[in-house]
């Protein structure tokens, strides 16, 4: 995968997907009729006794790979963000619950959706996910890091939920990129604030970090792709180091990853936070950079967000 | 017709079995009689005739699962595995009790415990994953799935009804404990589910419907469903009564989820001793 060549981290999912179920036999892909949308479909087209079409049936789709999962198959099971929330209760009370081996996938999540509306745009998943005890919460920022995630998981023996995005973004990692489970990646040094950032608005934040360097101010830029279990070690570090505080996600800025970052320093090192997100509102239709535009989420708002934050400090 | 004196062995059993539900949720004050009552038999049937497992080996790869997906049902589950050596009868006495090996409700962390139930309408999906997983690796076991009635209002049993016949899951029979009673009265006038034997036909299934009281009928039903390979997953209808073997517990809806208090006990306990199993049905 070039560097620079946009691709959407959900291209990331498919092409690992396949990738492993050819090298590895216990992989079993487990689908809700969106396999052409997740991309979970390349799968099925080489290895169809290997891919089960459940229907538009998301509850039966995590009960049939929880029932594979305890055989010894390792199921992926992917369905848009919004629709694995109808079966938030079978991952709570079969998958969690009992510790299994069950990768779940929400494509499509966040306001970048898009055109479909706020419908089908989750802004609540990884607070969901999040509360779930034993759950692996991952977000890639480019379909590279996706790749390695789905490659990850492949010798991580538990429940996990990674949520990628319909977007095309340049990928940022180089193909020798080490994926760590639960450590923050910093991707930009800094000085008077930092940016904790996830999925499609490290972009943004990279992007809003160079337009406020012109205004005199050098950001941190992290990309905290593993959700839970949260870097605390740096979360805490970068907090000490710059006492300004700044996390941007496309969810709701109740229960994310401002949520997680808060939890964290108000038990270690409280400080005065900036959440960009969604502000409890849900999105509508549109195109993806017009609704990051409107609803705050783009490069340019972080940005005065960030200035304004800063300057009252 | 099965052998007459194994079939009285069984009905036996579930004889004893009835009296160690009825002590298990004494003891513990708390948990579902009714519906344990009236599932004893055929689980009395399944464990000790059917299904093939080894209690010394409780995950060993090969064996035919149970998936109780009325898990409240828990203590007719439990007094089976205890007596099939899965565990020491010493601990259902702390069923319930914190810090002890049976729960509320089923866990996989329980040995002999194929599915860890609670929440209804989750046990066919489970059930579907696994027999699609055996059929992935050629295996030739079986998985055997429970529901209720009150259950079946869960769409998400119709979801993976739907499934089990679109995948032609022959190795999976289901059975439908039809105990006409659910936890705020009878299921005819809280939702009523309907013709279950069209409904499930509908859905592609292959239907026997019986007394599931009739240890004969019981295991006839059993039998003819792990042979079917016709390429459609069978459900059996077990016609039974909550609470069934207690004079008061019978079609009573407060002894889904209630315990007896001790004079209850006493006439449960008499009553179930009364039952004369070559007239039980």
């Amino acid at each position: 995968m070039e560097q620079n060549q946009k691709l959407a981290t959900r291209e990331g999912y498919g092409k690992a997907l396949l990738e492993l179920g050819r090298i590895n036999k216990n992989v079993v892909v487990v689908d809700a009729d969106l396999g052409d949308s997740t991309k979970a479909e390349h799968f099925g087209k080489e290895f169809p006794d290997r891919f089960f079409a459940m229907g538009i049936a998301e509850q039966d789709m995590i009960g049939a790979a929880a029932g594979m999962s305890v055989t010894g198959k390792i199921p992926y099971a992917s369905t848009f963000a919004i629709f694995s929330e109808r079966a938030f209760e079978f991952v709570r009370n079969i998958v969690a619950r009992n510790n299994l081996n069950v990768k779940i996938t929400g494509s499509h999540a966040g306001i970048t959706t898009g055109e479909d509306g706020k419908s089908a745009q989750a802004i609540e998943d990884i607070a969901i996910y999040r509360s779930l005890p034993n759950m692996v919460v991952l977000q890639p920022s480019d379909a590279l890091e996706c790749e390695k995630m789905v490659f990850a998981l492949a010798d991580y023996n538990g429940p996990s939920y990674m949520r990628v995005h319909r977007t095309a973004y340049p990928t940022i990692h180089r193909p020798d990129y080490k994926f760590e489970m639960g450590k923050g990646e910093v991707l930009r040094e800094g000085k008077d604030v930092v940016i904790f950032a996830s999925g499609t608005m490290v972009h943004e934040s990279l992007k809003a970090a160079t337009i406020l360097k012109a205004e005199g101010i050098e950001s941190y830029v992290v990309n905290i792709h593993t959700i839970k279990p949260i870097d605390q070690k740096l979360i805490i570090e970068l907090a000490k180091k710059t006492n300004n505080v700044v996390t941007a996600e496309d969810h709701n800025i109740i229960g994310g990853l401002g949520s997680a970052v808060a939890e964290v320093l108000s038990e270690n090192y409280p400080c005065i936070m900036k959440r960009i997100g969604m502000q409890d509102k849900f999105g509508e239709s549109g195109k993806p950079d017009e609704l990051y535009r409107k609803y705050g989420l783009d490069s340019q708002s972080i940005a005065e967000e960030v200035l304004k934050f800063v300057k009252k400090r | 017709m099965p052998k007459k004196d194994f079939v009285l062995g069984l009905k036996q059993k579930a004889k004893e079995f009835r009296k160690e539900i009825i002590e298990a949720v004494y003891k513990a004050q708390s948990g579902h009689p009714g519906g344990s009552l009236s599932e004893i038999d055929v689980l009395t049937a399944l464990y000790f005739h059917k299904l093939k497992i080894d209690p010394s080996n409780p995950n060993w790869e090969g064996r035919d699962r149970f998936v109780l997906s009325k898990g409240h049902a828990s203590p007719g589950l439990y007094v089976v595995l205890a007596d099939k050596g899965y565990f020491p009868k010493s601990e259902l006495e702390g069923f319930r009790k914190i810090n002890r090996m049976l729960q509320g409700h089923p866990e996989l962390s329980t040995p002999g415990v194929d599915f860890a139930g609670g929440s209804l309408g989750q046990g066919i999906s489970f059930a579907v994953g696994i027999a699609l997983a055996l059929r992935l690796d050629k295996k030739i076991s079986k998985v055997y799935v429970m529901i209720g009635d009150g259950e079946s209002q869960e769409g998400s049993v119709w979801e993976a009804s739907m499934a089990a016949a679109f995948h032609k899951l022959d190795n999976l029979v289901g059975i439908l404990d039809k105990n006409q009673v659910q936890e705020t009265g009878k299921t005819k006038d809280v939702m009523d589910i309907g013709n279950v034997v069209l409904k499930w036909q509908a859905f592609g299934w292959n239907v026997i419907e019986i007394n599931g009281h009739d240890m004969n009928e019981v295991v006839e039903a059993l039998d003819k469903a792990s042979k079917n390979k016709n390429g459609k997953p069978t459900m059996i209808i077990s016609n039974t009564i909550k609470g069934k073997g207690v004079s008061f517990m019978e079609l009573n809806y407060k002894f889904h989820g209630k315990a007896p208090n001790e004079e209850e006990y006493k006439k449960a306990m008499e009553d179930i001793e009364k039952i004369d199993v070559n007239k039980f049905k």
